[in-house]
């Protein structure tokens, strides 16, 4: 294991070197735009700072790439928020007509965080996470991800790693950015399952028939339950886990009285629910009532549905565990480490050690004007530290979402010849 | 604004065009003048045709038989359209009373009147909508298969229809995707294929096939399509009406009624506080367990174990106790106080917490003044998700822990059976209005509960002015007539003006919606 060890104190130190040399802003930069199909699209974005000593502003906008960098570097934010696509420049909000200053556009954004898991996991609490717990997070993943897809037609998925405790998705289909706050919350509510607060035992209720979206979404679940939920989280086994499943079916007191063993007290639960759906209509779906509660991503609606909610950004640092928010490669998911993702102490003391074999690489001794050169070499920085790879998905990401853009320009300036 | 002839009568002409219809998506504003004794009538009557719709509601499976029946006789009686069938331009045999020409107009004109009035406030908006959507619903469903087809022509809501081949092939998922599906009907109809922006009610529900960005909806089902965009419309147009607000205030003659209209049927505002500083922070608990709805007191019981609440249960429980009375320095110091038990320290809460205290109170951001919540809002919006406390017990618990909270707070038995079959038939407000007269012992309560403030003024000029009291009339009947009473008085005040005078006000009233 490299040394990540990050104390917050160091963050005023490490933020300038961040920002100088390892902010991917091209990327950043080429992402926000999405082309240049829509004029201003950038320019209109509201980006908001939280600085030293929780200070927060809000309305910040940039006209172009350099002038994002140089504010960046200038300000050092501790966090960086998105918010979304205005009517006009947001730096200037405060001189338009009041009324006509509105919130345009924005990816659809959703925010699973683990606190709101808190009632189903046995591991940790609040703001702690393991890697036990962090299977909640797989599966959310999973589950959110195909129906974005497949159930609505979705395809430019950013996953980002929040890096404390949860995960952040950005739908940036052109679709999707262009949403009412009313769809956005339709959206939202399609894919939530697990409803009520603390007055709520019972969080998922299922009813005849079942919506081919809740089968698909048993599908992943079921997948995971056994290892997850019986193995590592026994819910089955440790006294005031058992006594809350008991809570969902009380007619297995006995049954579980005599059988200790947790995967045989699960078949009880499932031969419980076999012998109702023969006779009753009701609750005839507890085990998979179940297998939701414990398992069924935890969305945080509001945050899904403002078209105008700041939303942290990717790359951001968390000041807390000085972790980057990383773009996480869903074809890795099964094996994503939220503690192996790399601490800006890590990044940056990796600048300092420059790896062999790596100087020499063979541009270094082209022509080049010296815009280009310095971009290479900040290219050449992130490249020798453990962030590379996340900024090669995010490219990778761009790359796809740029072979839609083309399609889109193309389709313009065809119309453009037929006049 | 001055008609010219010519003018005039192009806009006669486009008013018959839209009275030739049995249905209308109100997408024009009446043209015409009307006098200040119409103006009046009309809104009156379509408020209290919207307060059926709204009653009809609460008491009936909506669309069913004896709702239906109810709102059509509701209809006939306020002279407002009800029957499609009848063409409006050839009521050939002269009948006595208004025509359908005259209702249907009656039926335009009154409801952009009360557009004006209840665009003015997120409540009042959402009352509204939610009304006139239901009656739309009504009225559309009314319709003969034909005039429903010729409705979606004439407003652009054509969709595709997917081949046989294709539903066949979608067949178990088109029936597992909607509770009144089945292979037959799947065979029998037709299944439109709509992107799922022109659904979100049945998206929202997972009432329907989603696939791809599109909806599959079988024709039974084609209101809902039709009842999405009409919200949409009526949602955007009443955003647009209300920017134009500032003229329509400044007006002296319109203002009050309009005002007396908006509040005649959804109750007070609670923004206004009144009795500032008559409650003193002591007996906040004993109010709690005297006078409280049940959400409120369930928020105050989390607050003092927890020492803590989250936002959702701040703002609804914090705005309540600024409507009750509470002074904004009473409220920081509640809040404070609270706070600085658990685990947030003195700065921290001066820091982090007390702006949202002063923002309640408009003191901060953008200095609105926020308004107590409504039932309507606690039901509706922003459900408790994990560790919240706010919502509506009736609403938001498990009937089972509703009904061990009830046995705590030592409700009968039979009290306690009522009260959950209402809240079985989802009457939520009608089963705190139950635990209300339980707990008051009083048989009828003399109001009809909309607001966690009203139950607390109510619950306290009963225990002020002694139990047991009967009150002969009913409360919401007297106060609906007050306010229309009220209203009359400023039509009469209005009225008794020049008659130039009202002309005038007529003509800037559609002027208001042409800026819209
Ligand atoms: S009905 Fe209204 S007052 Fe009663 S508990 Fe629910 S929200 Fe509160
Ligand atoms: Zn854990």
């Amino acid at each position: 294991m490299p040394c990540s060890d990050y104390d917050p104190a160091s963050l005023p130190d490490l933020l300038p070197l961040y920002y100088r040399r390892l902010f991917p802003f091209s990327q950043y930069y080429r992402w926000l735009s999405y082309g240049g199909v829509q004029k201003n699209y950038f320019q209109n974005r509201e980006f908001s700072f939280t600085l030293k000593d929780d200070i927060y502003v809000r309305y910040q906008s940039f006209s172009t790439q350099s002038e994002l960098e140089k504010e960046m570097q200038k300000m050092n934010p501790y966090k960086i928020d998105i918010g979304a696509i205005y009517s006009h420049r947001p730096n200037q909000h405060n001189t338009v007509k009041s009324g006509t200053f509105q919130a345009l556009e924005k990816e659809l954004v959703f925010d699973i965080d683990m606190t709101d898991y808190d009632d189903v996991r046995s591991c940790c609490s609040a703001a702690d996470i393991c890697l036990r717990c962090w299977t909640l997070m797989t599966i959310a993943i999973r589950i959110l991800d195909r129906a974005l897809r497949d159930d609505f037609g979705f395809q430019h998925l950013l996953w980002v790693y929040s890096g404390r405790r949860g995960v952040h998705c950005w739908v940036c289909d052109e679709a999707a950015r262009k949403l009412s706050s009313a769809a956005r919350s339709a959206v939202a509510e399609y894919l939530s399952l697990v409803k009520g607060g603390e007055e709520t035992v019972k969080k998922v209720v299922l009813t005849d028939p079942i919506h081919p979206f809740i089968k698909e979404s048993l599908a992943v679940v079921e997948k995971y339950f056994p290892q997850y939920a019986l193995k590592d989280q026994d819910i089955l086994g440790r006294k005031e886990s058992v006594d809350k499943v008991l809570a969902l079916v009380k007619e297995l007191q006995q049954a579980f009285q005599k059988d200790k063993i947790p995967e045989s007290r699960w078949e009880h639960v499932l031969d419980q629910a076999l012998d109702k759906q023969g006779t009753t209509k009701k609750g005839q779906h507890f085990e998979k009532e179940i297998m939701l509660q414990y398992c069924y991503p935890r969305l945080d609606v509001n945050v899904s549905k403002g078209v105008n909610h700041l939303l942290k950004s990717p790359f951001s640092v968390h000041p807390k565990t000085g972790r980057i928010s990383v773009p996480i490669d869903l074809k890795e998911l099964e094996t994503f480490d939220p503690f192996a993702v790399p601490t800006i102490s890590l990044i940056c003391e990796e600048l300092d050690r420059p790896k062999p074999g790596e100087e020499q690489s063979e541009d270094t001794n082209k022509n080049e004007d010296e815009k280009d050169a310095a971009e290479k070499r900040k290219v050449r920085d992130y490249k020798r530290t453990s962030l590379a790879k996340y900024i090669k998905h995010f490219d990778q990401f761009l790359d796809t979402m740029a072979r839609s853009w083309k399609g889109e320009l193309l389709k313009k300036s065809d119309l453009q010849k037929d006049f | 604004m001055l008609f010219s002839g010519r003018r005039r009568k192009l806009a006669v002409n486009a008013q018959t065009e839209i009275y030739g219809q049995p249905l209308q998506f109100y997408g024009q504003p009446p043209l015409e003048n009307i006098s200040l004794s119409e103006f009046e009538t009309f809104a009156v009557d379509r408020l209290k045709l919207l307060k059926t719709v709204e009653t009809l509601g609460v008491s009936y499976v909506k669309a069913s038989e004896q709702y239906s029946f109810k709102l059509m006789n509701e209809s006939k009686s306020l002279n407002f359209p009800y029957r499609p069938e009848a063409g409006s331009m050839d009521d050939r045999k002269p009948q006595p009373g208004p025509t359908e020409y005259d209702k249907r107009r009656k039926d335009h004109i009154s409801h952009f009147i009360l557009r004006l009035a209840y665009c003015q406030t997120e409540d009042l908006r959402r009352w509204f909508i939610q009304q006139e959507v239901d009656l739309f619903r009504h009225r559309f469903s009314e319709l003969h298969p034909k005039q429903k087809l010729e409705f979606l022509h004439r407003n652009n809501l054509q969709y595709d229809t997917i081949s046989v081949e294709e539903k066949k092939a979608l067949q178990d998922k088109l029936i597992s995707s909607s509770a009144g599906i089945s292979g037959i009907t799947v065979e029998d109809q037709d299944f439109y294929k709509v992107p799922f922006q022109d659904a979100l009610d049945v998206v929202r529900m997972r009432k329907v096939y989603l696939k791809a960005g599109y909806v599959y909806i079988p024709h039974q089902d084609i209101v809902t399509i039709v009842l999405n965009d009409f919200r949409t419309r009526l949602s955007k147009a009443l955003a647009l009406t209300a920017r134009s607000l500032p003229a329509v205030h400044s007006d002296e003659r319109l203002q009050p009624l309009l005002n007396h209209l908006s509040h005649a049927y959804v109750g007070q505002d609670y923004s206004i506080q009144k009795n500032v500083g008559k409650i003193s922070l002591e007996q906040i608990d004993s109010l709690s367990a005297k006078s409280f709805p049940l959400c409120m007191r369930q928020l105050h019981q989390a607050l003092r174990e927890n020492h803590h609440l989250r936002h959702g249960g701040r703002m609804q429980y914090g705005l309540f106790l600024k409507g009750i009375g509470l002074s904004l320095e009473q409220a920081l110091q509640f809040w404070r106080s609270e706070f600085i038990r658990g685990k947030v320290d003195a700065d921290k809460f001066d820091k982090a917490y007390a702006y949202s205290v002063r923002h309640m109170f408009g003191k901060e951001g953008k200095r609105t003044d926020y308004t107590p919540f409504s039932c309507m809002k606690v039901i509706l919006s922003n459900p408790p998700s994990q560790g919240d406390h706010h919502g509506c017990p009736f609403r938001h618990s498990d009937p089972e822990l509703l009904k061990q909270k009830l046995q705590f707070y030592k409700v009968s038995p039979s009290g306690i059976h009522q009260i959950l079959e209402l809240v079985k038939g989802m009457h939520y407000q009608l089963a705190c209005q139950k635990y209300f007269e339980l707990t008051h012992n009083v048989e009828d309560a003399t109001f009809s509960l909309n607001h966690p403030n009203q139950y607390f003024t109510e619950s306290q000029k009963l225990l002020g002015t002694g139990r047991d009291m009967k009150r002969e009339t009913d409360g919401a009947q007297r106060s609906q007539e007050n306010a229309s009473t009220k209203g009359s008085s400023t039509a009469r005040e209005a009225a008794a003006k020049p008659p130039q005078q009202i002309a005038e006000m007529t003509e800037e009233l559609d002027s208001f919606f042409q800026d819209a």
